[in-house]
């Protein structure tokens, strides 16, 4: 199921701005990676090319190639709807969709992208899912209530069920946590745990402590200099980042003497 | 060292007293504002309902038409003004929502470029037109240019062309309220876009959308102007948007005119006052059935 994610000379553009050069890194199949970095350095931005989100932002493009187990996903004969069936997303704030009920928020990838689909196969996958997303035993009694009535902890938890709904082989999450008080983020963070053992997971944080604790690797970003773009100052092993990095820098931010 | 004492309190400074009054002075002018643009509306529903009301109640108000009734005598329904004008108006519907939609998600969803600045311009320039020269414009085209007769379905087509902006407004308005999150929540699931806007950005809308062609058709059913130059006035039943006079709300209305001051008859009158509270119902009627639409498919938040 789950697959290994290549950057390549990743360069990321917004119209002419150029916002992050020069990303290579190799992230392997059944892990956790964190992103971290200040903000306005060009982690989500990099997150997003990962399944081709990025361009959905009017003048925004790419050079260079992400690979999905050797597969290129920005080859010229790839759909990026196909790219984003394989690597599903989880985003800063919740957002069901507010027209429709838990159930169908869950089913929505699937329903969405092919149609009819039997009922039992349909329940099946909720509950698969909701468990999944450790959410089944709060809402299997209203599973017809609008998604949008939960509490921001468990709508967060509904969207990680409606993105692992669609088997995806890779879990990109933005900020999955950065909405949620202590005890959803705790919430998440076990969830993350279980999901490795399924899925590639790539995380996008603030918080440092989260970072060492759901991740076996994190990749430090940083801006290059006042003006210029983003850059992946380093990635390596999670243990190795926050004790001892190879990068000056890394240890300015990780220890709070940054800027 | 002795610290400075503050000199003043929390109750009866006199600068409190002024911001009271001027809190209170806002207060009044707003109440009294509102006040004010009641007064008209209040007096113009009274009015046409103490006059109206008693022709409402007569028999065969709602089931019959004017044929063979003059100004001097009473009786004689509405219906054929009714049939007229929701023939008419649910035409110009049918051709306009379907026309106004697309361009509103054409504009919001996939434009940007140049034709939509374009677009977006001759909508403003739409909505500005007056319904007689729509009407015209409408005469020109298909009576002058290709010899049509004077018929239902160019009325239709004069209030598509008053229609098609009011929805397209506030369609543009109700899709750009959908949160952009909902739509990156949609395509990161591997869901085309045609797909996330028919089942994701439409439907948050709906309700708003729903008010738009409601609004839309309040605007054209009342409209005259393209009756008067494209189809004239029937008193007589005449179901066929293709071809003869026909009635509608506002030609009955405008055809009592001529005896409004005649002294010995008030049928005329009474038959005006009439249907011009019949039109108020329907459209008000109409607006209530789409807040009940509204409201089911309403947007929990």
């Amino acid at each position: 199921m789950a697959k290994r994610i290549e950057a390549k000379n990743l360069n990321i553009y917004y119209s002419k701005f150029l916002a992050v050069s020069e990303v290579n890194f190799t992230i392997a199949p059944r892990s956790v990676t964190a992103f971290i970095g200040p903000s306005g350095c060009g982690k989500s931005t990099v997150l997003r090319t990962i399944n081709r989100m990025h361009e959905v932002i009017a003048g925004a493009h790419v050079q260079g190639d992400v690979l999905l187990d050797g597969e290129s996903i920005y080859g010229s004969a790839v759909d990026p709807v196909d790219v984003r069936r394989t690597i599903g997303m989880v985003f800063q704030r919740p957002n069901p969709f507010p027209t429709m009920s838990i159930y169908d928020n869950v089913v929505a990838g699937l329903k969405l992208q092919s149609g009819r689909i039997k009922k039992a196969e349909l329940d099946d996958t909720v509950e698969k899912s909701l468990r999944g997303a450790n959410l089944w035993e709060e809402v299997k009694d209203r599973l017809g209530k609008p998604g949008a009535g939960l509490s921001g902890g468990q709508q967060q938890r509904l969207c990680i069920a409606r993105a692992i709904a669609v088997e995806p082989q890779v879990l990109l999450m933005d900020e999955p946590c950065s909405a949620l008080d202590p005890i959803s983020t705790l919430a998440i963070e076990d969830l993350i745990q279980s999901l490795k053992e399924k899925y590639t997971i790539v995380i996008v944080t603030h918080n440092m402590q989260q970072a060492a604790r759901v991740s076996e690797r994190t990749a430090f970003f940083n801006l290059a200099g006042v003006g210029r773009p983003g850059q992946l100052v380093e990635i390596d092993d999670t243990q190795k980042i926050f004790s001892n990095p190879s990068e000056q820098r890394t240890e300015d931010y990780i220890s709070g003497r940054f800027g | 060292m002795t610290a400075v004492v503050p000199t003043t309190t929390l109750a009866g400074s006199s600068k409190g007293g002024v911001r009271a009054f001027k809190n209170s002075l806002a207060t009044v002018l707003v109440t009294a504002a509102f006040g004010i643009a009641l007064i008209p509306l209040v007096w113009l529903l009274w009015t046409v309902v103490s006059k109206g009301l008693k022709t409402l109640t007569q028999s065969g108000w709602w089931t019959s038409s004017q044929r063979n009734i003059t100004f001097r005598k009473p009786g004689g329904g509405v219906w054929h003004a009714i049939l007229g004008t929701a023939e008419q108006v649910l035409l110009c519907t049918l051709i306009s929502v379907p026309i106004a939609l697309l361009v509103g998600i054409y504009l919001i969803e996939y434009g940007g470029g140049r034709l939509a600045k374009l677009t977006s311009f001759m909508v403003d320039i739409l909505t500005g037109i007056p319904s007689i020269v729509a009407a015209l414009f409408i005469y020109a085209v298909f009576i002058t240019t290709f010899h049509g007769q004077r018929a239902g379905i160019y009325v239709s087509l004069a209030l598509v062309m008053l229609m098609v902006p009011v929805i397209v407004r506030t369609t543009e308005e109700m899709l750009k309220l959908v949160p952009n999150e909902l739509r990156e929540a949609s395509y990161a699931l591997g869901v085309p876009k045609w797909k996330t806007i028919v089942k994701i950005v439409v439907p948050t809308a709906f309700s708003g959308i729903v008010t738009g062609i409601m609004l839309g058709i309040a605007r054209v059913a009342g409209e005259t102007a393209p009756l008067l130059i494209l189809v004239g006035y029937s008193p007589d039943t005449n179901s066929n948007l293709l071809s003869g006079f026909q009635g509608s709300l506002p030609g009955m209305i405008y055809a009592q005119v001529p005896q409004l001051g005649n002294t010995r008859f008030h049928y005329a009158a009474d038959r005006m006052w009439g249907t011009a509270l019949t039109l108020i119902i329907i459209v008000m009627g109409l607006n209530l059935v789409a807040r009940l639409v509204a409201r089911r498919s309403k947007v929990s938040n």
